[in-house]
């Protein structure tokens, strides 16, 4: 898998993170700038699924097996939106903190990626 | 802490809502880790592992009830939920110990292996402020 995505993703993740939990500890919802960065992250991760998926076809093996690596692979690309959805209902810091703990989840997933395809 | 539950009720009391929306969303999480681990690790080899593969079937079935009761909300979810709770940080404790102390019984982790140290710790800190946001929705109403 192309390294550079994967950090990049992971990076992505953590500084959204930081930014909306930022704004949960300022007592603001998530705002369209958020959403904006929130869509950032996502069209990352949606990259990351196709190379993934790309390289799958092309015959690479991920060294813990397709299906782990495919699953994470789809979790990370629904983790962020997953929890930009439920910030839309819930306007208060409480959904900027749960945006903020999508995208660490997001960032762990990453880690996970890296081992599952590396080994 | 700066608006007490919103009495936004349709019949049902809402538990989604306000930090209730943070505990759903790492239920969620944990759902989806536990039950596509716990399938997974069943369909391949079951066989190697059967205490932990069965323990994590388990804290999946539980992870999955938990957030099923919390989303769909109201004063009998409220209680199955809090039961649930109790009962997962009962099994977080115990198998966490067990996976300490008897670690040979062990040759596959569990989710709950070490105390949930694979999911950073969320395993024991998620019942704790499920039981403590639990509590609190049912004080903010004051009644059944």
């Amino acid at each position: 898998m192309l390294d550079a995505l994967t950090v990049a993703v992971a990076v992505t993740a953590l500084a959204l993170a930081a930014w909306c939990g930022f704004a949960a500890y300022r007592d603001q919802p998530t705002k369209d700038w958020h959403f904006i960065g929130m869509a950032v992250v996502s069209v990352l991760a949606l990259g990351q699924l196709v190379v993934g998926i790309a390289q799958l076809a092309r015959g690479e093996k991920a060294h813990e097996g397709t299906a782990i690596f495919l699953a994470y692979l789809i979790g990370s690309f629904a983790a962020v939106p997953a929890a930009g959805f439920l910030s839309l209902a819930e306007r208060t810091r409480w959904g900027s903190a749960t945006v903020a703990a999508g995208a660490v989840v997001l960032a762990v997933l990453e880690v996970r990626l890296y081992d599952i395809w590396g080994g | 802490m700066a608006e007490s539950a919103t009495e936004d009720h349709k019949g049902r009391a809402r538990l989604v809502q306000g930090p209730g929306l943070l505990l759903v969303w790492l239920y969620g999480v944990m759902s989806v880790g536990a039950v596509s681990r716990s399938v997974y690790q069943i369909l391949t080899d079951y066989g190697s592992a059967p205490l932990a593969h069965t323990l994590s079937a388990v804290a999946a079935v539980v992870y999955a009830f938990i957030t099923y009761t919390l989303v769909r909300g109201g004063e009998r979810a409220r209680k199955a939920a809090l039961v649930c709770c109790a009962a997962e940080l009962a099994g977080v404790l115990i198998v966490g110990t067990w996976t300490v102390v008897e670690p040979s019984a062990f040759p596959d982790s569990t989710v709950w292996s070490a105390y949930g140290m694979g999911y950073i710790f969320i395993p024991v800190l998620l019942p704790v402020t499920g039981m403590l946001w639990l509590r609190r929705s049912r004080q903010g109403r004051g009644k059944s």
